[in-house]
């Protein structure tokens, strides 16, 4: 099941992109502590084509995928 | 040297495209298909659990239910697909920029040049075959070969996910015993005259001395004998270079049958302004007006009518449109699908310029048409529109200038 999350991300002046950190749902927000690599890929879990950032949160690995700026999470 | 060439073919693509977004569906025969509300109720696609049942592109959404009881349709969604189509065109633009897009999913890559850069064809192709994959999440099959024939031949041959080699120390016995019908540009009814003539396969038509095929197919003949024997040297284009364009048009299936004059008025305006537009845009001028129409029995037929000046207006294309429509069609009709044609066309800026009352009528109105354009390209197509459209919204909700993207490719051009 595919859910768009709210993500706070971070311009910077050469256009490049960072997710800093994703909220939840219910409001409460996660901050990302690392990203380890970045680039474009397929969600076959979640259903979608997007840029691909390998998160750590919390000690937890995750994709976060942008999709032409709708946000969404493999786990 | 031999060149080296890929085809590359993604797999169902609208199928796969649809799968990929939804999960539930992998499992399921699925097939994607017009809305039969609208009448577009044709299979576009299906993946590989409904065509084990026999469902085939084109058929209607009724058929393909009879075949498949347990089958599910998907509303097709174009947009997903242009953008999957231009992101694995980015991937085949890292390895040679002479791409040739045939259709949305097809492209023939010219490799010839990258060979020292990426290693050899099947290398490369092992490479676009895995970065689809990975970046998509869908599969390709390709072909590589030394020309654009059997490389698409190869392509064919393997699916999904594979990689299929054609080189002239093999393509006899690759390709020879395949089915005549595989080979690019023998459709349904060359096919039926080659088998009257006992040529069943390609190596059959390979194997057929010139002479024949020349008095059955004219100079087509030997086209397809070089098609079967690995002599096509045609080139592929190289990205971005639009190839000459010969005609401009639209077509519809209209959301119900059109029995009256305004009706049809008001698809003919729809489809003329899309094409005029068209024409503006390009820069160019027709001569000569073409339209199709298609019954409710599926009978169709094609008349067109030359004008006196060369426009881009969408009025004169229109009336010309109806005029010809009024002098064909008896006074009874039911009319399911229309298109319009501009042919002949020149380029706007070898016009010669008239002071007869005419001319300047032409240049006014497309002035005007201009001003239209614009008004569109700022606010809307629903911003600006002919007062008939109101008559009957549920055949002028239609924009084919941007609903309808995909335009069909020939081989020969």
């Amino acid at each position: 099941m595919k859910i768009n999350i709210a993500v706070n991300v971070r311009h910077e002046t050469d256009g490049k992109i960072t997710p800093l950190s994703i909220i939840w749902e219910d409001g409460r927000t996660f901050d990302i502590d690392r990203i380890s690599d970045i680039r474009r890929a397929a969600s076959l879990k979640a259903g979608g084509v997007g840029m691909r950032y390998t998160c750590r949160i919390r000690n937890k690995q995750i994709y976060l995928f942008d999709e032409e700026g709708c946000w969404f999470m493999e786990g | 040297m031999d060149r080296v060439i890929l085809h590359s073919d993604m797999n169902n693509f609208y199928a796969s495209v649809e799968c990929l977004y939804d999960s539930s569906l992998r499992d399921k025969p699925i097939a994607v298909g017009g809305d039969p509300e609208q009448r577009h109720g044709i299979v576009l696609a299906k993946n590989y659990i409904a065509k084990a049942y026999g469902i085939q592109t084109g058929e209607a959404l009724w058929q393909a239910k009879k075949k498949c009881p347990d089958i599910i349709f998907v509303p097709p969604h174009f947009e997903r697909y242009l953008r999957f189509s231009q992101l694995a065109r980015k991937i085949y633009y890292d390895f040679t920029d002479q791409i040739e897009p045939f259709g949305l999913d097809e492209v023939w890559l010219d490799v010839t040049g990258s060979k020292t850069l990426f290693g050899s064809g099947k290398k490369i192709a092992d490479e676009i075959r895995e970065r689809v994959k990975k970046e998509l999440g869908i599969t390709v099959s390709i072909g590589v070969s030394y020309n654009k024939i059997f490389a698409k031949l190869g392509s064919d041959m393997k699916k999904p996910d594979a990689i299929t080699e054609i080189y002239p120390d093999n393509y006899s016995e690759k390709i020879w015993r395949l089915p005549v019908g595989k080979l690019l540009y023998v459709g349904p009814s060359t096919q039926k005259k080659l088998r009257y003539y006992g040529i069943y396969t390609i190596g059959d038509l390979a194997n057929t001395d010139t002479k024949y095929l020349q008095s059955w197919f004219g100079i087509n003949g030997i086209m397809l004998w070089q098609f079967a024997n690995g002599l096509d040297n045609s080139p592929v284009s190289i990205i971005g270079a639009k190839s000459q364009v010969k005609s401009i048009g639209n077509s519809t299936t209209t959301p119900k049958d059109l029995t009256c004059d305004d009706d049809v008025k008001i698809t003919l305006f729809l489809l003329s302004e899309s094409v005029a537009t068209r024409l503006r845009e390009c820069g160019l001028l027709c001569h000569t007006v073409l339209i199709y129409v298609r019954d409710n029995k599926l009978q169709s037929f094609e008349r067109q009518i030359k004008l006196e000046d060369p426009v881009c207006v969408s009025d004169i294309i229109a009336d010309k449109a109806f005029y010809l429509f009024k002098t064909n069609m008896q006074q009874e009709y039911a009319v399911r699908s229309l298109g319009v044609r501009a042919c002949d066309l020149t380029m706007d800026c070898n016009r010669q310029i008239g002071l007869l009352p005419e001319s300047v009528r032409i240049m006014r109105q497309e002035d005007l048409e201009n001003a239209v354009d614009n008004i569109r390209r700022r606010f809307g197509h629903y911003a600006i529109r002919r007062g008939i459209m109101l008559a009957d919204k549920s055949l002028s909700t239609l924009n084919p200038k941007d609903d309808h993207i995909i335009h069909p490719v020939a081989f020969m051009r």
